[in-house]
């Protein structure tokens, strides 16, 4: 059963053969962990525990009084060696709580109801607060803010994204194969606290056992959600792409998909609302699919937030020698490392190694016209204009050119011929779009 | 105190975690007297840390990890790839322009391209960039200039064409990516207001096959409807038995390495389709209205250069434009402008002028088909 898709797009090799059959490997708790107090989009944490403090696993120890912002929790048993500035998986020395590992699990769970579907739904936004959980999609907004949408903005339908477009990464693929009901009942909270009653979920074609896997539960569940097989492109996981696909509604330009009904939650995301409403868990792991060429035994893992990347590297049967690239997410909007020390984060979908030759460096050509990213951009954008405005520094072309909308998804400079680092020049060029605001606002 | 700073160096000198190296290991905090008292000391264990650290950063018992912007995955295609795959289409009409009009065809393609390439490593060298020539965009322009002159024209005419077309045509607006007009049609444009009579002294085929002092002049289909009202058979023209340029005589030849590109997506499908479509059509409307008069629009798409210009000229990447719907206005702008110098204009064929004029209009429409952005609402 096809779907309609959104528009243009591109078809990057998928490489999910490395890990798409492997079964979530749990992997047993590290030593030591590192824990920053910043995995999420809004204010930082400040800790809440001191140097040397015995922590239980689950124990809250870094909370904001902000709204837009979440708690991180210990995600092993042990004591506090040091709170100070660590590298951070994006490059630069963010402030983390290191803690070692002194024994087994001894949990320190959250207060949950018994039954969830009894609960209020402010106790259930609470609990998911409480727990620390952001989107683990990527982008890891604080759910409790999503999922407390504004009255004047009526939410009609929910969708469960587990398209993971990405090439490489199966996590969410194997989860909703492996951890089907747990998703479900994730699912089914979200929509109890968002109060609606349409719930879609979109997969992409290429997990036809997934999409069985999801449908199959729906039925015995007797759920009335509506699980779609949708065209496997990229971006078709990128929330405005998703809606668009599912529903036929384009999220407005600067909106939200709250602007027209929706909300719109990563699979992930759902487990881990549910592991902390039925279990009182908070979130202190996430699947992570380790994989490439690059390492020799790519499998899909249960991780701990915080264990350093060189343990889940070695957990993974180790680098192979001729590495020459190792990068958090996908191949299309991940983050290169330097440094395997830095710790596996809420955000990590992916660690991908490679040892491609194409990863070599590559001569720009200059811009040759040819439409390409013009054809390729879902947001129909036309980057080689503004990767050439943020050349010019020519501010107000680029915001006519509505730069803002950019997500920045990587599928023009996939495309370019000239290997013209598209996306890179839009990234520098809303940076100097923001300076240019911010200094009008002054 | 000394303790604090003692557990600190042997942090540093035995990293055993494999956790991230924390800010206090790199940098020593210490305040008060006790820092003059131990000054001296200090300083040196300052120094052997500084160097145990540097030491550390350049003794990495692998390579280093590649760092770059995202995207990390790529598309097969490139520039130069792109450039061959085109000269590689142009083959067949070469193929057979050598065919029909034999060794003059085979020296003014090689003169040509060797002189459009020499131009442009000439001036590659001058500007002190690098050599360009790889990225095959100078060889394609080489031959395609040859392919659109007529079979007796001199090759010194040719060169001079080549070494216009590249110096004027695309290096001196800034090379590759930054100029107006399709350089191989501005080095004909010049080529026909400097050399009017050769230019236009057509060859018939099969006659001038060792040399120009054999070639029986003969006028084109196009000419030949247009001032004598003789009809040429489809035949004919789709093999390419006619008079023409050294290129545009065999549609077939043509569309076998035209629709290569289509299906590479390495010329946008819309253009050909705009300009034949439009010509056909408009074409059309004049042939019903007065079939004495006017050919039929068959006969328009198969004679003349539209089959070569709306396959390899038009769809130039560079001079033609970057959005969909502002292919449809370029290709049917030519064929409209094509259509009246055939029927109006002092010439019998138009090809060349009109895509270069509407070359001129690229920039304007790029800007005015600008895609709706997702989700914008415009005022």
């Amino acid at each position: 059963m096809k779907f309609p898709t959104f528009n243009k797009g591109v078809h990057p090799s998928e490489h999910k053969e490395f890990t798409n059959t492997k079964s979530i490997e749990f992997m047993p708790a590290p030593e030591e962990v590192f824990i920053p107090v910043q995995q999420h989009i809004g204010a930082p944490d400040e800790p809440v525990i001191e140097r040397r403090d015995e922590v239980k696993t689950g124990q809250v120890i870094g909370r904001s009084e902000k709204y837009v912002s979440s708690p991180v929790h210990s995600p092993v048993t042990g004591k506090v060696k040091k709170i100070d500035n660590f590298l951070h998986p994006m490059g630069s020395k963010v402030q983390m709580i290191q803690i070692q590992r002194t024994g087994d699990d001894d949990w320190d769970l959250l207060e949950h109801p018994d039954d969830w579907e009894s609960a209020s739904v402010d106790e259930l936004r609470q609990l998911v607060w409480d727990a620390g959980i952001v989107g683990l999609g990527g982008a890891a907004f604080p759910t409790h803010v999503k999922l407390a949408p504004p009255e004047d903005k009526p939410v009609d339908s929910f969708i469960l994204n587990g398209c993971e477009c990405e090439p490489y990464l199966t996590s969410d693929h194997r989860a909703m194969v492996e951890m089907t009901d747990k998703i479900l009942t994730g699912m089914s909270i979200i929509m109890k606290v968002l109060g609606v009653e349409n719930g879609y979920i979109g997969i992409e074609d290429n997990k036809p056992d997934a999409v069985e896997a999801m449908h199959e539960r729906v039925q015995k569940l007797d759920l009335n959600y509506q699980v779609m097989s949708l065209e496997t492109k990229y971006p078709q996981g990128a929330e405005k792409m998703l809606i668009k696909s599912v529903l036929d509604r384009k999220v407005p330009a600067g909106g939200l998909p709250m602007d027209v009904g929706t909300v719109v939650n990563n699979v992930g995301t759902a487990m881990a609302v549910a592991e902390a409403v039925t279990e009182g868990k908070p979130l202190i792991q996430r699947v992570v699919t380790i994989t490439g060429n690059g390492i020799n035994e790519p499998k899909n893992v249960m991780a701990r937030i915080g264990t350093p990347l060189q343990s889940l590297v070695d957990f993974a049967g180790g680098l192979a020698d001729d590495t020459t690239q190792v990068f958090m997410g996908g191949p299309m909007m991940g983050m290169a490392l330097y440094d395997l020390s830095v710790p596996v984060i809420k955000a990590t979908s992916g660690i991908i190694c490679t040892k491609d030759k194409s990863v070599k460096r590559m001569e720009s050509y200059p811009c040759i016209q040819c439409g390409a990213c013009v054809e390729a951009c879902p947001m129909n954008l036309v980057p080689t204009r503004l990767a050439k405005f943020t050349e010019n520094q020519q501010i107000e072309a680029m915001e006519q050119y509505q730069i803002d909308s950019c997500v920045e998804c990587g599928s023009c400079a996939f495309v370019c011929p000239s290997h013209i680092p598209l996306v890179q020049w839009i990234r520098v060029g809303k940076y100097r779009v923001n300076e240019s605001r911010n200094k009008q606002a002054a | 105190m000394t303790d604090e700073n003692q557990k600190n160096r042997e942090e540093t000198e035995k990293p055993e975690s494999t956790g991230p190296e924390s800010d206090t290991n790199k940098s020593k905090q210490d305040s008060g007297s006790e820092a003059k008292k131990k000054g001296k000391s200090r300083k040196k264990e300052k120094a052997k840390k500084k160097s145990d650290d540097r030491s550390k950063l350049f003794q990495l018992d692998r390579q280093p990890f590649i760092l770059a912007p995202s995207p990390h995955q790529y598309s097969e295609d490139s520039v130069p790839k792109i450039m061959w795959s085109v000269v590689g289409a142009v083959a067949p009409a070469a193929i057979m322009a050598v065919y029909y009009f034999g060794f003059p065809a085979v020296w003014m393609i090689f003169a040509c391209m060797a002189s459009a390439l020499g131009t442009e490593a000439l001036i590659n060298r001058v500007k002190g960039e690098g050599y360009t020539i790889k990225d095959g965009s100078a060889a394609i322009t080489g031959l395609l200039l040859a392919l659109t002159l007529p079979p007796s024209f001199p090759v010194s005419g040719g060169i001079i064409g080549s070494v216009f077309a590249i110096a004027i045509g695309k290096q001196v607006f800034g090379g590759l990516g930054a100029n107006i007009f399709n350089p191989a049609l501005l080095g004909r444009a010049f080529l026909q207001a400097s050399f009017p009579v050769a230019m236009t002294t057509w060859t018939a085929p099969n006659t001038a096959k060792f040399s120009t002092v054999d070639a029986v002049s003969a006028a084109t289909p196009l000419g030949q409807f247009k001032f004598e009202n003789i009809m040429t058979q489809y035949g004919d023209l789709l093999t390419g038995n006619i008079g023409g340029s050294l290129g545009e005589t065999s549609a077939i030849a043509i569309l076998l390495g035209g629709l290569y590109l289509l299906v590479k997506k390495y010329a946008d499908w819309r253009i050909p389709a705009s300009f034949l479509g439009s010509v056909f059509v408009l074409g059309g409307i004049f042939w019903l209205i007065n079939p004495a008069q006017y050919p039929d629009p068959i006969f328009h798409l198969l004679s003349g250069g539209l089959m070569f210009g709306a396959f390899f000229m038009a769809t130039d990447m560079v001079t033609s434009p970057i959005t969909p719907k502002g292919a449809w206005i370029f290709g049917a702008g030519a064929g409209l402008i094509l259509i009246v110098i055939r029927l109006y204009g002092g010439l019998p064929e138009g090809v060349m002028y009109s895509i270069l004029l509407m070359n001129s209009f690229t920039p304007l429409i790029n800007r005015y088909t600008r895609p709706k952005v997702f989700g914008e609402v415009r005022a």
